[in-house]
């Protein structure tokens, strides 16, 4: 009895920590209202382009291309910066100065885990990101008429799978910030993972747009369940099979993201000699 | 004007000597460089693979405009952008006040004191990106063409230089700037493909607002045929009149910095 208590504790206090992380990063996101919107105007123009481009393209074919309307592109495309918003973790660049600064030797003193603090954390900015965002996403329909109609289903899969592309992304990102303590000069492979994420996982284009090789290759890499799995579920005409197996899909992907988290961490943190103080 | 030339050679040499220390990170540039370029060139493809000609411009075409982008990208990376963060830094820590009690003209000395040699790698690269677009055009380049093209480059570098500088003259009032770089970085995207693509108002934005279209487009113009003389007049004149502003913006946020210690 005394364990299950003891269980239901360190649940409960998970739980609050994770409010609390969350809480204090709300505030502070409303704080800087005028830095948020100039960080997603910027971000803003990266779909857009796509957007424009795609959309040129399908009008010179006379208004849709492989089978996807100019529409529904543009509908990708806007809720693609939604997802976007979301997929926002920790940067595996940032390990870097957080080990000169001495920041991760305070971070080994505190007794939970730190990818809890990350997660915690840029989870909470998604909530201001998200109030803030919603007239700009209004004004991208005007402009560029999105076709969109999804099913209840749909959404519902979607507000599942945007939580779950964030888990993928902070746990997979952890597990390359880690690579940081064994060599300072990682930042080539995390350009490498990038530039891959860039291309397979449907942030450029809806993977259906890529030759047939590229989407095998998607398949077997997690890029697609961070990108183009939330955006269609809400998108496109997903059957409630397939819906529901990408759900399963980002749950197998979270579970390795989170062993390899534990094992690198470890791995990592008994090669780390301390910097700072 | 000869003490300001001297200046700038003094730091131009300071920031060569500074960057010859850490040789490996030309590997590094190098490395990064290419992949840009491939992926670049890939996204090109793939767009490709699904038409003939965007907006009337072929792949061959839309290279030139690549090469210029990351070329322009290139000298931004490695001169303007590391001045401008330290400025927004500076002002933030306070650091400012040193540099403003020196003798030198203040926008001179802040624009110069930076500089990330092995950027300079994707000016190479860029110049490379244009040759073989050039190469694999229908029609031959003349001599008067190259000249407008180099001219129209340089007026371009001026423009994105006074776009950051207007940019980082707000942090006299919004102090915590963090944000610039994404922003630049973001917008200067919308460079990668030809102005004439986007819908009216950003188009309108990106040329005026923004100079994207003048400094990118515009030169790929030269060398694809599309230049017209109006567009030359207009980019030399929208040139000049931006430097105006950006400067008489920078001494105005200047005469409302208080300093940090006052």
């Amino acid at each position: 009895m005394s364990v299950m208590n003891a269980q239901a504790g360190a649940v409960r206090s998970m739980v609050d920590f994770y409010l609390t992380g969350m809480r204090t990063q709300i505030q502070i996101g409303f704080q800087y209202r005028a830095a948020t919107y100039m960080y997603t105007i910027g971000m803003l123009s990266e779909p857009v382009i796509y957007l424009v481009v795609w959309r040129t393209i399908a009008d010179q074919h006379g208004g849709t291309l492989n089978g996807i309307g100019g529409g529904q592109i543009a509908a990708y495309y806007i809720v693609w910066t939604l997802v976007r918003t979301f997929n926002i973790v920790f940067t595996p660049f940032g390990w870097e100065w957080r080990i000169r600064e001495g920041e991760l030797s305070a971070q080994l003193l505190r007794p939970i885990h730190p990818v809890h603090y990350d997660m915690a954390t840029f989870a909470g900015q998604k909530i201001p990101w998200l109030i803030m965002y919603a007239p700009l996403a209004v004004g991208l329909g005007f402009i560029f008429h999105p076709s969109l109609h999804p099913r209840p289903l749909e959404v519902v899969v979607f507000f599942v799978a945007i939580w779950g592309a964030y888990v993928i992304r902070s746990l997979n990102h952890f597990v390359l910030g880690m690579l940081t303590l064994f060599t300072t000069r990682a930042t080539a492979l995390f350009q490498i993972w990038f530039l891959t994420e860039l291309l397979v996982s449907g942030r450029l284009v809806p993977l259906t747009f890529m030759p047939q090789w590229a989407q095998s290759i998607a398949a077997w890499l997690p890029f697609k369940w961070t990108f183009y799995f939330p955006i269609e579920a809400l998108v496109g005409a997903m059957s409630t099979e397939t819906l529901l197996t990408g759900l399963l899909w980002q749950c197998l992907w979270a579970a390795i993201g989170s062993a390899l988290v534990f094992v690198t961490f470890r791995l990592s943190v008994r090669h780390y000699s301390a910097v700072g103080n | 004007m000869r003490r300001g030339l001297q200046l700038a050679w003094t730091y131009t040499r300071l920031g060569v000597l500074n960057e010859m220390q850490y040789r490996a990170n030309f590997f590094v540039a190098i490395f990064q460089s290419l992949l840009g370029v491939a992926v670049s060139i890939a996204v090109l493809a793939l767009v490709y693979s699904h038409t003939d000609a965007l907006h009337g411009w072929t792949q061959s075409e839309l290279l030139v405009v690549l090469g210029v982008q990351i070329l322009l990208g290139g000298v931004i990376h490695a001169s303007v952008q590391p001045n401008m963060e330290r400025l927004t830094q500076d002002v933030q820590d306070g650091k400012l006040d040193f540099l403003l009690s020196k003798p030198a003209d203040s926008q001179l000395m802040i624009s110069l004191r930076e500089l990330r040699l092995w950027q300079l790698v994707d000016v190479v690269s860029g110049a490379i990106v244009v040759a073989v677009g050039v190469s694999r055009l229908q029609t031959s380049v003349g001599i008067g063409h190259a000249f407008a093209f180099l001219a129209l480059l340089l007026v371009g570098a001026s423009l994105l230089y006074c776009f950051w500088l207007i940019l980082a003259t707000g942090s006299f009032w919004v102090i915590n700037m963090w944000f610039l770089s994404d922003l630049f970085e973001g917008v200067y995207q919308v460079g990668r493909w030809p102005i004439g693509v986007y819908p009216g108002w950003l188009r309108y934005s990106m040329t005026y607002l923004v100079p994207i279209g003048f400094a990118v487009t515009v030169p790929a113009q030269a060398v694809t045929h599309r230049l017209h003389w109006v567009t030359v007049v207009v980019a030399l004149g929208f040139a000049t009149v931006v430097f105006v502003v950006a400067r008489r913006f920078w001494r105005f946020g200047l005469s409302r910095y208080s300093g940090a210690s006052a």
